[in-house]
């Protein structure tokens, strides 16, 4: 930072308010697509888990070693594949939900009580009909709860595909803030990514109270 | 909407092995024939089969060999489901759906059966009539916002729902507290006047299978068969030194579940009201039978509790906190033995019997019960 300069530059955020909003977009749709994808993902793992318990151990192995390579590994791995594009970033990002999601989509599942399966199916349910229309809207909420862990975790991560030319608001943060030491960008990127996170989770949340207006009168 | 009549369900030779042939089995060579409308109630010690032999008529667990026929169709020739969508399920622990209200549960077989609305819509309410919830403040409950007994009672109205002839029901009560399992029992034997469904009954409480059986089967371990028969017939004639240890010592005592309060002759109270007259209401006493107390009741004729002479000494009128002793309430259907034991429970020794709707319909006295049973001769 050079001595005299303001704080914060308005006048650059004023100029560069094209940039941010693309990096703001380019952040939100890597977050969207990535959740998405690894939401459809980890539903069949998480499927698989249950009509096969054994599958489950080596789901939840492979996915935390995924969880536990270091991005810059991960890039290292995914760039002669995909080079250096938004899949690589998006197929980086999707591992890094998997862990978080399968497992919270079986703990869900699991959660229903077997009181009430064991009537669905003694009513007359066929398998199919039970899962759609009695297990999965009981596992809703616990499944929403872990979207929406896995949606601001994944607002964070988005930063680390700066390292592939990406990045989102990440590039404010690491490129042109840190790299140049320019703090009003490091400002902007960090303020951004915080409403960014909250404003997803409120709206998961809404999400959840709209799709489960049930949930709320079992916690009253 | 007329209910359909119950079906006729026999076993026929069926026994159950679970794992790989050559264990012993969970149901042993069953034969036994529930007729249509009665209640057979399925009773024994763990590990007797009991539940086994239940879930068998719905194919939630299938026979190893052996028949199991519904009105003579064997049930093992129609699609599981859709045999289920013919029998009605109650369970312990209810598995009301969290996700759906009270409508929408009720709703769920007709619905799987494809009904119009119209219809499911009628048929919901009538069912909610039927088991005394008011449809306009419950339809759209949900099951979290329903008391225990509620959803018990909403269980036993979706098993209801598409009228099938047949009711399998595991441990319904096993799972509320004394007073409001006599409560439900009675309730439940009150529905099953009106739409005389053939039911299948479990539970380990004998008690509880001498109060609601037309016929009680008591399995033993290894689910054998050890008696088929009414419940007084098992009470004076077991057939096994298992069925008598079973039943217990105290056979003689659990001949009074054999009569209900309505089988005795009441005697009526002597009823005043908040806001009688004091004076007019001590003459009252003195020209009575001679108990010594009145009944205090509430506008809608429930019953407040008892107040004696002392109480209703000097003028003025009676005040709705007057009574000192609280009155110990049974119903119609309250077997001899329960309501012989609340008596005790009560400082006046009597038992105020009241109708669906909590109000008074007559006395029972320990008096009473003993003439009963002297009418009925000495247990044999």
């Amino acid at each position: 930072m050079n001595a005299g300069e303001p704080f914060i530059r308005f006048d650059w955020i004023i100029d560069n308010l094209d940039q941010i909003g693309q990096r703001l977009g380019e952040h939100v749709l890597m977050v969207v697509a990535s959740v998405l994808i690894g939401f459809a993902i980890s539903f069949g793992l998480a499927l698989l888990a249950r009509s096969h318990r054994w599958t489950y151990g080596p789901i939840i192995a492979v996915t935390s070693t995924l969880y536990a390579i270091p991005s810059l590994a991960l890039f290292v791995l995914l760039i002669p594949i995909t080079g250096l594009s938004l899949t690589t970033g998006i197929v980086a990002l999707v591992l890094y939900t998997l862990l978080i999601l399968v497992r919270n989509i079986v703990v869900a599942l699991d959660g229903v009580p077997p009181e009430v399966v064991e009537a669905a199916t003694g009513m007359g349910y066929g398998p199919l009909q039970r899962f759609w229309r009695v297990e999965l809207p009981v596992a809703t909420p616990v499944i929403v709860a872990g979207l929406r862990i896995a949606t601001v975790t994944t607002v964070g991560l988005v930063a680390i595909t700066t390292f592939i030319g990406l990045g989102g608001l990440g590039y404010l943060i690491i490129n042109s803030g840190t790299r140049r030491f320019f703090p009003t960008s490091i400002y902007v990127g960090v303020a951004l990514c915080v409403v960014l996170a909250v404003v997803a989770d409120l709206l998961l949340l809404w999400l959840q109270r709209r799709l489960t207006p049930w949930a709320a009168a079992q916690g009253r | 909407m007329q209910d359909a009549a119950g079906a006729v369900v026999a076993f026929e030779h069926v026994t159950k092995r679970y794992g790989r042939s050559g264990g012993p089995p969970a149901v042993d060579d069953l034969t036994f024939t529930v007729a249509a409308g009665e209640i057979c109630v399925l009773v024994g010690p763990s590990g007797s089969g009991k539940t086994t032999t239940m879930k068998m008529v719905n194919r939630l667990i299938e026979p190893t060999s052996g028949r199991i026929t519904i009105d003579g169709q064997d049930v093992m020739s129609l699609p599981a489901v859709e045999l289920r969508r013919r029998i009605g399920y109650v369970i312990q622990q209810v598995g009301l759906f969290p996700h759906l209200t009270v409508a929408e549960n009720i709703a769920v077989v007709p619905g799987l059966l494809n009904w119009d609305k119209p219809r499911i819509q009628t048929r919901v309410e009538e069912l909610l009539d039927l088991i005394g919830l008011e449809a306009g403040s419950y339809a759209n409950r949900y099951p979290a916002e329903l008391s225990g007994g509620e959803r018990q009672r909403v269980g036993v109205a979706r098993a209801l729902a598409a009228d099938p002839p047949v009711m399998l029901m595991d441990e319904p009560f096993g799972a509320v507290d004394p007073i409001r399992r006599d409560r439900l029992q009675n309730e439940f034997l009150r529905l099953q006047d009106k739409v005389g469904k053939t039911v299948i009954f479990v539970t380990h409480d004998v008690d509880e299978a001498i109060k609601m059986a037309d016929r009680i089967a008591i399995l033993q371990r290894g689910g054998r068969l050890a008696q088929y028969d009414a419940p007084a017939a098992i009470l004076a004639e077991p057939a096994s030194e298992f069925v008598e240890h079973f039943v217990g010592a105290d056979r003689g005592l659990k001949r009074l579940s054999l009569n209900r309060v309505s089988d005795l002759e009441l005697t009526h109270p002597i009823v005043v009201r908040a806001g009688d007259d004091r004076a007019a209401a001590r003459a009252r006493l003195r020209d009575g039978d001679g108990a010594g107390y009145a009944l205090l009741v509430d506008a809608e004729g429930r019953p407040i509790g008892w107040i004696d002479d002392d109480e209703l000494a000097g003028g003025g009128t009676i005040t709705a906190n007057a009574a000192r002793a609280g009155a110990v309430t049974v119903e119609p259907e309250t077997t001899l033995r329960d309501a012989l034991s609340a008596l005790l429970g009560s400082s006046v020794m009597l038992g105020v019997v009241v109708d669906e709707r909590e109000r008074v319909i007559g006395l029972v006295s320990v008096e009473s019960i003993s003439d009963r049973l002297r009418q009925a001769g000495s247990p044999t």
